[in-house]
């Protein structure tokens, strides 16, 4: 059986559970994992349950100044080819020499990923031919890798309604360094490609995840959890968006209790949406393309976000034989620790393991645990909060220039505030109420000046970022709550004789 | 003794032509010649890639030193269109052998 899926009866049962998805239609949710026991619908005969399995390579591009193996600098947009040097360009006499703070990253992630670090690691030469990498070969490490056998651990929402959150965990087969390649534009008119080399011979971490995930939703989860590791780390910036992350998907289904199915490869997918997108469409494909008597190819397939679904890549026809070889320029990269740590040693040129793991800073995991357990939210809160960027913050200077408790002023962030960004596509720091003005708002709340109904109007107008202050509203607006006993009966008897004659 | 069908993925990967018969059998006697390290018993003995394995892998500070030297680059390239260098739009696919001695033929 897959992992992360439970057992057959399980599947069942969940099945049976969400009985709307019986013949999930082309372009909607194509396959509804649900994630809670990993089922998937059956097709159209309704009989044989499919289990799709899904397993990830993602590639982290090194936060550092300078390339894995040159001088050149580490620099998103600059001029074309001004970021190159000689060895970059793959010019005759020039060698690789690995950067120190490279090295680090890797270890600090496989650290952080609950991985065995490799003391002793080797480089390896992958050959394949291809305008954007002149070499004809990239520097990557296939045989023994820096780090190996970790796991990382993510949470997902069981159900919208009843709250509950459950946590998965998926194996990390390896981390690996190696290099990026430059950047192809395809000019199709003149029928030519332009390259430009400034990303070629940036340092990568590839790490490699287990297909011990079911579903879009599984992988989206596991490679967010990832990415807020890897910024909390420092090691990636791994935004998706400027290619610092990016993910390739191995997808494949089979009946429960057969051997795994082929498995196609999926490329080209640039955020998290159309991660889950690209997967549940794959998935999709694949089962109604075995139920009407198919068979799956094993071939590398693009995500095309524009129509929603996979396409076959050209120029990946047949198998490639990369021809790994060890590269003869680099002896094998030896880690230390404390234990092992040579006495006199000129300190530049050791990496020790166990100086890297008492400086890693607390991980995303834990940050939750303790806002959880310091402010009395719910764990789900807590992923709100750390998924949204600034949110954290936002939410903690709120509670500092309040005195309305935590539990409360955290419905008011995330059901009233993210909504409204979300609405408008706003980040959270961008966002035209400010944890000053919200505070504020909250302070009027909870000392009983204005009720919760009109509490919501005056946050509608602060959002028109018109400069006034809650105060300022509630008086414009006349929503002061009225306590005066005497003023009440006569609003009231007002009400009244205004129906009497009804 | 070596396959049409080796000989070709044999091409299509390193970009080297055998071309004629000659070239083929050059090649069938440098595989033989390295059989020969078959006859030597390597049981439990780790493999050596390199001569330099017992040396010390060099770590380089994260100092930006290299690059900022885009004409130099360019001047060996034959096309390049602001400051990008020119490629064919794709891989070109090698014609099969058969193929490549028709049209050495026709030359």
């Amino acid at each position: 059986a897959a992992r992360g899926c439970g057992g057959v009866g399980v599947w069942r049962r969940a099945w049976q559970r969400r009985p709307g998805l019986a013949v999930p239609c082309r372009g909607q949710q194509a396959a509804a994992c649900n994630a809670r026991g990993g089922a998937v619908p059956a097709g159209k005969s309704g009989l044989a349950p499919w289990v799709p399995v899904v397993g990830l390579e993602i590639h982290a591009q090194i936060s550092s100044n300078s390339k894995l193996f040159s001088g050149s600098q580490v620099q998103f947009a600059a001029p074309p080819n001004s970021l190159v040097s000689f060895f970059d360009a793959s010019l005759p006499g020039t060698l690789p020499v690995l950067n120190r703070r490279c090295v680090e990253a890797a270890v600090m992630t496989g650290l952080a990923l609950n991985c065995s670090i490799n003391k002793k690691s080797l480089f390896d030469r992958k050959h394949y031919f291809y305008a954007d990498l002149p070499a004809g070969y990239q520097i990557t490490q296939q045989r023994v890798p820096i780090a190996v056998n970790g796991s990382l651990s993510y949470s997902l929402r069981i159900d919208d309604k009843m709250r509950q959150m459950v946590t998965k965990t998926v194996r990390i087969k390896q981390i690996q360094l190696e290099q990026d390649s430059g950047k192809s534009l395809h000019d199709d008119k003149r029928s030519q490609t332009l390259v430009d080399l400034n990303r070629a011979g940036v340092g990568l971490m590839e790490v490699v995840m287990e297909p011990d995930m079911c579903c879009g939703e599984e992988a989206t989860a596991a490679v967010r959890e990832l990415q807020l590791i890897l910024q909390t780390l420092g090691s990636s910036q791994a935004v998706m968006a400027e290619g610092q992350l990016r993910v390739d998907a191995n997808v494949s289904v089979h009946h429960p209790g057969e051997p795994y199915g082929v498995r196609t490869e999926v490329k080209n997918i640039n955020s998290l949406r159309f991660l889950a997108k690209a997967v549940d469409y794959e998935i999709q494909r694949q089962i109604e393309e075995l139920e009407s008597g198919g068979t799956i190819l094993n071939e590398t397939r693009a995500f095309d976000s524009r129509l929603g679904c996979t396409i076959p890549m050209r120029d990946k026809e047949g198998k490639q034989d990369y021809r790994f070889m060890p590269e003869p320029n680099l002896p094998p990269l030896i880690l230390y620790d404390a234990k092992s740590l040579p006495s006199n040693v000129n300190h530049q040129q050791v990496v020790n393991i166990d100086w890297i793991h008492q400086r890693l800073p607390d991980l995303p995991s834990v940050k939750r645990a303790k806002l959880v357990e310091q402010y009395g939210i719910l764990p789900e809160h807590s992923l709100t909060l750390l998924n949204e960027d600034g949110l954290t913050e936002f939410f903690e200077n709120v509670i500092k220039q309040t005195q309305m408790k935590p539990k409360k002023v955290i419905g008011w962030i995330i059901k009233d505030l993210l909504s409204y960004l979300k609405q408008h596509s706003i980040a959270v720091k961008e966002s035209p109420v400010s944890s000053f003005l919200l505070a504020d708002l909250l302070n009027l709340l909870e000392n009983r000046e204005i009720s919760p109904t009109a509490a919501k109007q005056v946050l509608a107008e602060l959002w028109k970022g018109e400069g006034k202050t809650p105060l300022e509203i509630v008086k414009e607006k006349k929503l002061e709550l009225v306590n005066d006993q005497k003023e009440l009966e006569e609003i009231c008897q007002t009400v009244i004789d205004g129906h009497e004659n009804e | 003794k070596v396959a049409v069908e080796v000989l070709d993925h044999l091409e299509r990967l390193a970009l080297v032509d055998f071309r004629d018969t000659e070239g083929i059998e050059r090649l069938q006697n440098a595989i033989q010649f390295a059989d020969q390290l078959h006859e030597v018993n390597t049981d439990g003995v780790e493999p050596m890639d390199s001569v330099l394995e017992d040396r010390c892998l060099y770590l380089r500070e994260d100092d930006v030193t290299e690059g900022n030297c885009t004409k130099e680059l360019l001047k060996n390239a034959r096309e390049k269109v602001e400051e990008y260098f020119v490629a064919p739009p794709g891989n070109i696919p090698l014609p099969k052998l058969e193929e490549q001695e028709i049209v050495l033929q026709g030359s």
